[in-house]
């Protein structure tokens, strides 16, 4: 009896360490809240609600930088491009692979603890390749969204699936390609199918059922706000996606998203107005997905200028005022700062050559002045950027991103008519070359030979000033770059681009320090990670995510 | 090696490293544009509209209106029985074929030039009809007058300094041909660009460049070796805007001629 009771005691008392110690290891929505804490992960697409893909860690800095070496290498077992964030909680990767499969990994070795695999409904449709960016952890599960338009949980240790829930009607073409993102108790989503006459949203749903808590329409209904900038039936079919994570201000309890293009995307005299919130910053309370503030970047858009890019928040002393600001360099060629209070616009410029506007009025908004037929519009369709995640740097106070300079798109506009699934684009266009015939830039790179040459566009690493939203250097490579940012709090700045080179540039700078050929195109930005007071990057390269540390 | 010293001493025209401007671009694009301005190397907008009428009556009845309905034949896109030349073209036109299943026409010169325009443009009314000549003749001023063979490649015969034109006639179309030799600076590929590149040790090299990235360049050199350099390890960079050939000085017919022998060149 004795005995029974000392056992019982003992296994209570086992259960409850247990407990405790799961509650440790469970990403709680407080650890993400302060992810600052804990600069060894990386728990949120883009590193953090601010979205400034900036690490305190400095274990590799611009003196011992050139001393990093390949310290292990994940094979992709299915082609296409790979535009996966892996996330890192406590020496765990979680990577998802095209088109829809997540892994969980050692990240000190790279080997696989599990795989899942969702199978996709045969008719799932996206525009622009099997994509996934990634998965959002919370607590003991991670999220992903697939192609046909479902919210997945799995458990964290052993990747069972715990529910699915449909988010959209992949009979209505309608995807999800984003990392999902995780507030509080809910599990947030946007959807993708701009180039099939989709109405998006952002949905939320409830971490641990699945259940639908929210869902808000980037295009307002009869009798809502704004209406009225579409006529007709446009809006049931008006495009307006959101792909791309967004970001979080808990003290303004505000979640930020990108807005992409209104549909047909090239015909915009078919749906005449503003076609609000196509092209468009908004603002969405957490709790109940409220709109509570819009910018629209680009009225009545006939470019495809997704507004998809990360909203990237700071608060910083700007022009002398104490400012909550967004930092926005928008496909459409200017770059942005908003004040994320209201949307209200502080400054904007262009980065490149822009001849679609000739400049923005005081609140923001463009003047048109839309080129003849037949002649080139700068930027060109895949715009000045897209949706590659820039970095912030509160140490150097730059903001840092991928331009496409000299790039143009000759387009053509014709009247399209919407079928639900079908592609619904109103036109079509050709990228300008310097000779008839010549190849020029498509989605990717798939050819070892740049046969287009820096004649049809090239890569501008831009660092921004938000101060003067002009560029304090830049950093150009002879193709063009899809490569997002990572910086560092020792000022480094990780990139790649098309060509494959994974770049360590001096993030004050600008100077090169040190770069590695891996062969393939880099299409997501790097994160950073720490397990075992050893500093690692990892970087994903054409089919291979491979990982870096200093000399032992 | 007189054909390689020949190549490259017309290399006459250097700009600096990387500095394509966006003017300079525009201009290449609509010169190209230009360039399709009529000329006695090809037919007129009236020749094509002309012989589109001739073809609803005459022609459309048994080739159809694609031109695609006899077996073998397919008039819009270039598939023909024998036909290889604008002449070998009216001569079926003018006295049959295929022992009195394609009758004999009696068309005026005018009209039959039309019948020709139209199946060159495609079926295109907006098109451009490039007057295709005789592949024979074509041949000899390639591999004579016309200097083309003394740097292009042919089945195994010629130097590799310039791209091989063995597969080019299943490759480009006749109007990009007929522009490559009228207006070679407007139709050259980006990529084919000529290069001088001076290295560190002093060696000059000029070539043809076949790759470029941000931090190294591959070319194939005027000894037909294929080199690869690091930029930090050159102390000179150029890139010609210019193709190594001038515009051509053959006359229309003979670049009618030369175009007719190069679409022959689909491969081994």
């Amino acid at each position: 009896m004795e005995l029974r009771n000392k056992f019982l005691r003992w296994s209570v008392l086992l259960s409850s360490l247990l407990i405790a110690q799961l509650a440790v290891g469970q990403v709680s929505y407080d650890r993400i809240l302060n992810s600052k804490d804990e600069p060894q992960n990386w728990l949120t697409y883009n590193g953090g609600y601010m979205s400034q893909r900036h690490s305190l860690l400095q274990q590799i800095d611009r003196e011992n930088v050139d001393q990093l070496e390949l310290k292990w290498v994940l094979q992709n077992q299915v082609f296409g491009a790979w535009q996966s964030n892996p996330i890192i909680v406590d020496g765990i990767m979680y990577v998802t692979e095209r088109p829809n499969s997540v892994m969980a990994v050692d990240a000190v070795t790279g080997r696989v603890f599990w795989k899942y695999r969702h199978q996709n409904a045969d008719n799932a449709l996206v525009c622009c390749g099997a994509n996934n960016r990634g998965v959002a952890v919370l607590n003991d599960k991670v999220y992903m969204g697939t192609l046909d338009a479902h919210l997945i949980a799995l458990d964290r240790i052993n990747g069972q699936v715990l529910w699915k829930a449909e988010v959209g009607d992949v009979n209505r073409a309608y995807s999800v390609t984003m990392a999902p993102l995780a507030v509080k108790d809910k599990i947030m989503v946007g959807v993708g199918g701009g180039e099939f006459g989709i109405r998006g949203y952002v949905a939320a749903f409830d971490a641990e059922t699945g259940e639908q808590a929210w869902k808000t329409y980037t295009i307002p209904a009869p009798g809502e706000p704004n209406h009225d900038s579409w006529e007709g039936d446009d809006w049931e079919h008006g495009g307006a996606p959101v792909w791309i994570t967004g970001s979080f201000d808990p003290d303004l309890n505000l979640t930020y998203w990108g807005v992409g293009n209104p549909g047909p995307d090239w015909n915009a005299g078919q749906r005449p107005g503003d076609n609000l919130y196509s092209d468009s910053a908004i603002a969405l309370d957490a709790d109940t997905g409220e709109l509570k503030w819009h910018f629209q970047f680009t009225p009545n858009d006939a470019y495809d200028y997704d507004s998809v890019q990360v909203p990237v928040l700071a608060d910083v002393e700007w022009r002398g005022e104490s400012k909550k600001i967004m930092m926005w360099a928008n496909r459409n060629g200017y770059f942005y700062v908003l004040d994320r209070t209201n949307g209200q616009f502080l400054e904007g410029k262009p980065y490149v050559k822009v001849n679609w506007s000739s400049g923005l009025d005081e609140n923001g908004r463009p003047i048109p002045s839309p080129q003849p037929e037949g002649m080139p519009t700068y930027p060109g369709n895949q715009g000045g950027t897209n949706w590659y995640p820039p970095s912030y740097s509160p140490s150097t106070g730059l903001f840092y991103f991928s331009a496409w300079e000299n790039y143009a798109t000759i387009y053509r506009a014709e009247e399209s008519e919407y079928i639900p699934g079908r592609a619904f684009l109103g036109g079509g266009f050709s990228v300008l070359a310097p000779s008839p015939g010549a190849p020029t830039i498509g989605i990717g790179r798939t050819n070892p030979i740049n046969n287009w040459t820096n004649e049809v566009g090239f890569a501008s690493l831009k660092a921004m000033d938000p101060q003067t939203g002009e560029a304090v250097w830049s950093y150009n490579q002879f193709d063009v770059s899809d490569s997002g940012m990572l910086t560092t709090a020792s000022d480094l700045l990780f990139t790649g681009g098309r060509e494959g080179y994974f770049h360590g540039i001096d993030a004050q700078s600008g100077e090169l320090l040190w770069n590695v050929s891996l062969g393939g195109q880099i299409v997501m930005a790097p994160v950073t990670y720490m397990v075992n007071d050893v500093q690692y990057v990892a970087v994903i390269s054409g089919n291979s995510l491979s990982v870096f540390a200093l000399e032992e | 090696m007189k054909y390689l010293q020949h190549f490259f001493e017309i290399l006459y025209s250097w700009s600096p490293r990387l500095t394509v401007s966006v003017p300079f671009i525009l201009l290449l694009k609509f010169s190209s544009l230009q360039a399709q301005e009529l000329g006695d190397h090809q037919y007129t907008t009236d020749a094509i509209e002309r012989g589109n009428r001739i073809y609803s009556r005459e022609c459309a009845l048994c080739h159809g209106p694609q031109g695609d309905i006899v077996d073998g034949v397919n008039l819009r896109v270039g598939i023909f029985k024998s036909v290889q030349s604008d002449d070998d073209l009216r001569t079926v036109v003018t006295q049959g074929a295929g022992q009195g299943q394609m009758p004999a026409f009696g068309f005026s010169d005018a009209d039959l030039d039309g019948i020709v325009a139209f199946i060159r443009a495609g079926f295109d009314p907006e098109g451009v009809a490039v007057r295709i000549g005789d592949p024979r003749r074509g041949r000899e001023i390639f591999e004579g007058r016309g200097e083309c063979s003394g740097c292009h490649r042919v089945n195994g015969i010629g130097p590799r300094t310039a791209p091989d034109l063995t597969e080019i006639g299943a490759i480009r179309t006749p109007a990009s041909l007929q522009q490559n030799l009228i207006d070679p600076a407007a139709a050259i590929l980006p990529i084919n660009r000529p290069v001088r590149l001076v290295t560190r040790n002093e060696e000059t090299v000029l070539g043809r460049r076949l790759n470029e990235d941000t931090y190294t360049v591959q070319v194939v050199d005027s000894n037909e070796r294929l080199r690869s350099f690091r930029k930090s390890d050159l102390v000179t960079y150029e890139i010609s805007m210019r193709p190594s050939k001038g515009p051509t000085e053959l006359s229309g017919d003979e670049v009618a001629d030369v175009v007719g022998y190069l679409l022959t060149l689909r491969g081994q």
